[in-house]
């Protein structure tokens, strides 16, 4: 007979494991990932696997060599899934150089300095994002349009969001004639970073990842339905804010809120929580479209809101057994 | 010219508020505090280590600062410090200093891996205090080390480590500052500060099973199974009392003769820093250890014939 | 359908021994009486070495108001009174008795008639109070609190209902389902003697969904019973904690300790405790059996057996077919909230309600992985804490943020590590601060009490 194991109770587990939910995010991105070959073809496969195997080989190195780690957690699935996230979150038609720089920044900064999975403040991906946004504007904010099927010399475009903008800036609603229909943005016929032009594929994903128990409804539904109303009111205030349809269909605000703003390490931990940091994250969305300088607000929206989660955290505790009184 | 100047006035008249409230909350709220806190706390290790009670070594000197204005410092002890700083410290109050003996560390167990086997397999967090929460531990022995080394985190000094082949706690002396640290974290409380001792010479039991002998046999060959031949040995000095199946030697009276180190028939009792004695062991010490070896034998047999 | 309103999880079931009725189990040959079998004081052997026992004759007195007598379930010979290994995995003092025959002290009625109420007009409150104290009986779930204590409640609290914790929420566990099963009568008559020595109209009984049978029984059975009603209840882990049960069953949240049920007007009794009431006061038989689980994915008899306390683990699980080959982790008890043993020759108790073999693989725990900060833990617990908090705080020795986030209200359910996907032993952490601050708390209250 083997020597007895003894240890304290609980002595089953569910079986749940870091793997299983990194993975299911990355099945939840599945239908995003097909929607962007198909919309941006070449341009769209150099841009992720450059991104996701740059993310994997930065992981490793990182954790090898600099941190001096024995245990390897390049397989957990986290570094791949912050690769297509942060390749979902680019042009098609970025050269790879800089892709690979976003990388090494949403790697080594964003989440190795910190520690790696689980310590980073700020949600690695949109580090490497919004450092490259903010290092070559130019090259970050010229989409090609939807069907541009080629990597190298895509035709490149207004995006919804760049209408929308303009028409603000320009007082004359009649700019957003020009806007795509409702439906063109829905299944992704519109310009825009590789990932978050269909917002129904986004959508099929989310519901996945909510039926598989990995994210709960609160994140997205307050976020969306924040700037959906936030949007409205604009809309009626003026003609020249964009509808609310359109205003959550375009840009990057699906994929924020469903995989960016869910991401388990940056946003709170309570039911509440959740739902405060959500409701933020639409405000600040809806406040820099609107006035900012960058046309997309998705991204600072969510950085600036998870440096206030751990305030959040403090503040929202979940409610004592008991403490409802009889 | 004329933005430069506006910037000039105004960062001049923005510092000069400043400055006039600063110095006006300097003086209304200051705070007294009195010098020889501070003058203490300059002579103090500055280990934080707590051991003497208070929270850190700012704690320690504002509370020997209180003390002396009754007039002693007998309860107040710095171990890392040692004497030499409580000397100090007590010039900076004028006093005189409590002659306190320097204190070190003793692990009182030997149970190591081939004296003691591991019956059981212990999976889970790796604290000693978690291990002990399971009841018995890996071992059969209630009152042995784990070896997880909960003491060993609790260490500011890297003076206590576990040795991962005996799986047993081991104290450096060079390192110990008899801050108690350790001592406070074990389970079991195995870990005993004792006097360092002349030379840091220091007899002591180095076991914690407080068994009846028959079942300590059984535990660990190693344990200590208060058969009290030791306190007879020390007779003329009265230095060792058997408590409940667990002899325990007074450092104060123990005069270092080492006769209770031969008597015990499970070498249970250790003699620290002690130099060899090869020319005794040759010729007088083998006829006493043979004459008791066989007696002991005896009487182990018949304990486990009673078992 | 009810259940309790916060946190829960849904372990495997794999009630494997559902299907087996209750047999009785062998004599052992040497019984040996753990005088720890109960929350409280000891109790203080009354006999020894050379005396003789017939089953029922008094080993040990209760050591005090919370405590509880321990009696012989054999007949024989005392062959010692020394320290033995119990269920606790530490040595404490014990009686053993080696058995010769099956002798009965007299009095105890040994048939299988039922009493009901109405044949006893003679017993008030006090009196089966009394029977329940003398006959030794305890919390027969698993928590072995003393029952006669529960059943006095301190001056000024008034008790509204007896709940009777028939949901056998722990995996693999059937004792509770089958005794339902098999002798429903008896525990409703136990249940009405409960409400009786508590002075209470109503009772209720919650039975998990996933016991279908024994919910369809005890229904028609209640219907002989006035003021019973059996409650149906979701299936949801840990919905056998007395707190989780008041909570699911009449919709009252016991507040934070030092707060106890009876604060919100319920007494909380397990089903095994209602058959042992029964057969104490109905019988005059005091607490020594009960039915026991021995189960186990590699076990190749699964069953439920009647057995005599004292009885060596070691030959139940004979009785079951050995242990098996790939044995890697014994416990007592369910699998969440059980106790690993490390010897097969500790004696079943008062609180043994199972006994669970697991095969080496599914014994060992993954190596935990850093904490992703997911929330599962947040919104798996039942008592409204946080998990990863108090886990990282107690690994940290930040003691008073441990004891601002309520420790002491953790109920040790294991929630929070069963869920887990980064396999933290987030329980083990919390457990050690959970005692670190029961004990910072007790020197304090100890420090304050003598300047008032």
């Amino acid at each position: 007979m083997n020597k007895l194991i003894v240890s304290l109770s609980p002595h089953v587990h569910s079986g749940d494991s870091i793997e299983k939910n990194m993975y299911g995010v990355v099945i939840a991105l599945v239908p995003a990932l097909l929607c962007s070959l198909y919309f941006f073809g070449m341009g769209a496969l150099v841009v992720l696997l450059t991104s996701v195997l740059s993310c994997v080989f930065f992981e490793w190195s990182i954790s090898r060599f600099i941190l001096g780690r024995q245990e390897l957690t390049v397989t957990d699935g986290s570094a791949i899934l912050t690769g297509i996230l942060l390749g979902f979150n680019l042009p098609s038609n970025l050269p790879i150089w800089i892709i690979i720089v976003g990388a090494l920044v949403a790697i080594g900064v964003g989440k190795m300095t910190f520690g790696g999975l689980g310590q980073n403040p700020f949600n690695p991906a949109l580090v490497g994002r919004v450092f490259l946004l903010i290092s070559f504007p130019v090259a970050m904010t010229s989409w090609p349009e939807s069907g541009s099927l080629s990597y190298a010399d895509a035709a490149t475009g207004a995006t919804p969001l760049y209408i929308m903008g303009q028409a603000i800036s320009e007082q004359d609603a009649s700019l957003l004639k020009q806007l795509p229909s409702a439906f063109d943005m829905l299944v992704g016929r519109t310009g825009g970073s590789l990932g978050e032009v269909s917002a129904l594929a986004l959508l099929i994903g989310a519901l996945y990842m909510i039926w598989r128990k990995i994210i709960t409804w609160h994140i997205p539904v307050s976020i969306l339905a924040t700037v959906f109303v936030l949007a409205g009111v604009l809309h009626l205030v003026s003609p020249c804010y964009a509808d609310p349809v359109s205003v959550v269909l375009s840009g990057g605000l699906m994929l924020g809120a469903c995989f960016m703003a869910t991401d388990y390490v940056t946003s709170p931990m309570t039911p509440r929580g959740q739902i405060i940091y959500g409701i933020a994250i639409g405000f600040l969305t809806v406040v820099i479209r609107a006035w900012g300088a960058y046309p997309e607000g998705m991204s600072f929206a969510i950085l600036i809101m998870n440096a206030f989660v751990p305030l959040i955290n403090n503040y929202c505790k979940p409610k004592l057994f008991g403490e409802v009184s009889r | 010219m004329n933005v430069i100047l506006i910037a000039v006035i105004v960062l001049g008249l923005v510092g000069l508020i400043s400055a006039v409230v600063l110095f006006v909350a300097s003086k209304k709220f200051a705070v007294y505090e009195d010098p020889r806190i501070k003058e203490v706390g300059e002579v103090l290790p500055q280990a934080n280590c707590g051991g003497c009670g208070y929270p850190g070594c700012a704690g320690f000197a504002a509370a020997c600062v209180k003390a002396a204005e009754s007039g002693s410092l007998s309860d107040l002890n710095c171990a890392p410090g040692g004497q030499k700083v409580m000397e100090q410290v007590a010039g900076i109050l004028g006093l005189q200093a409590s002659a306190a003996a320097p204190k070190v560390a003793v692990v009182r167990c030997q149970g190591t891996c081939d004296v003691r086997p591991h019956g059981v397999e212990f999976d889970g967090a790796h604290s000693c205090r978690i291990q002990n929460m399971t009841g018995m531990g890996e071992t059969q022995c209630l009152y042995g080390c784990l070896g997880e080394g909960d003491c060993e985190h609790a260490c500011l000094f890297g003076a206590i480590k576990v040795n991962p082949v005996t799986r047993i706690a081991e104290v450096d002396e060079s390192l110990c500052t008899g801050c108690g640290a350790c001592a406070k974290t074990c389970p079991r409380g195995i870990i005993e500060l004792r006097p360092q001792g002349p030379k840091g010479r220091k007899v002591v039991v180095l076991c914690n099973n407080k068994d009846k002998g028959a079942l300590a046999t059984k535990e660990c060959k190693a344990s200590c199974i208060g058969c009290g031949k030791c306190v007879k040995t020390c007779e003329k000095f009265e230095a060792i009392t058997l408590g409940v199946n667990l002899a325990h030697i007074d450092p104060d009276k123990c005069k270092m003769c080492l006769k209770c180190v031969d008597a015990c028939p499970r070498g249970a009792i250790k003699a620290f820093n002690f130099p060899p004695r090869p020319p005794k062991k040759e010729a007088p010490a083998v006829a006493p250890a043979a004459s008791v070896a066989p007696a002991t034998e005896v009487k182990q047999e018949k304990k486990e014939a009673e078992a | 359908m009810k259940t309790f309103r916060i946190g829960g999880v849904h372990p495997a079931e794999n009630k494997l021994s559902a299907s087996s009725p209750i047999r009785e189990a062998a004599l052992p040959k040497q019984a040996v009486f753990s005088m720890f079998q109960h929350i409280g004081a000891p109790a203080v052997p009354v006999v020894k070495k050379g005396d003789t026992v017939k089953v029922g004759t008094l080993l040990g007195e209760a050591g005090g108001f919370v405590s509880a007598p321990i009696y012989s379930s054999v007949s024989g010979k005392v062959s010692k009174v020394d320290v033995a290994l119990d269920a606790s995995d530490t040595r404490r003092m014990a009686v053993y008795v080696d058995v010769e025959g099956d002798e009965w002290e007299e009095g105890i009625d040994r048939s299988t008639d039922l009493v009901k109420l109405a044949d006893r007009p003679d017993l008030d409150a006090k009196t089966i109070v009394e029977k329940i104290k003398q006959a030794g009986i305890v919390g027969m779930g698993g928590a072995t609190f003393p029952t006669h204590v529960k059943l006095c409640p301190p001056p000024g609290q008034k008790a509204e209902c007896v709940i009777i914790n028939a949901v056998e929420c722990e995996p693999y566990l059937t004792a509770d389902h089958r005794l339902m099963l098999e002798k429903a009568d008896e525990i409703l008559v136990g249940v009405q003697l409960l409400m009786k020595a508590v002075g209470v109209e109503k009772g209720y009984v919650g039975i998990e969904n996933n016991k279908p049978d024994a919910i369809v029984l005890m229904e028609r059975k209640a219907e002989k019973y006035p003021n019973i009603e059996i409650v149906p209840l979701k299936v949801k882990y840990p919905q056998g904690g007395e707190k989780q049960l008041i909570d699911a069953v009449i919709g009252r949240q016991v507040p934070a300790p030092p707060a106890i049920p009876i604060n919100v007007g319920a007494v909380v009794q397990n089903v095994g405790t209602a058959f042992a009431v029964y057969e104490a006061v109905m019988k005059n038989k005091p607490l020594i059996s009960r039915v026991i689980t021995v189960t186990g994915k590699s076990v190749k008899q699964p069953s439920n057996l009647m057995a005599r306390l004292g009885t060596p683990f070691q030959q139940l699980i004979d009785e079951c077919g050995g242990l098996p080959e790939d044995t890697g982790k014994v416990i007592g008890g369910g699998p969440m909230m059980g106790k690993a043993l490390i010897s097969l020759d500790i004696p079943m108790t008062k609180g043994s309600s199972g006994l669970l073999i697991m095969n080496d693989k599914e014994a060992r725990r993954t190596a935990p992985q850093p904490c992703i900060r997911c929330a599962k833990c947040v919104s798996a617990c039942p008592m409204g804490l946080e998990p990863f908090l108090l886990a990282t705080a107690s690994s940290q020795h930040m003691w008073d943020v441990t004891e601002q986030n309520n420790v002491t209200s953790c109920i040790e359910c294991g929630s929070c590590a069963f869920t887990c996907p980064s396999h933290r032993p987030l329980l083990d952490m919390i457990r050690l601060g959970k005692t670190t601050v029961m004990g910072i708390i007790k020197a304090r209250a100890a420090a304050n009490a003598p300047k008032k």
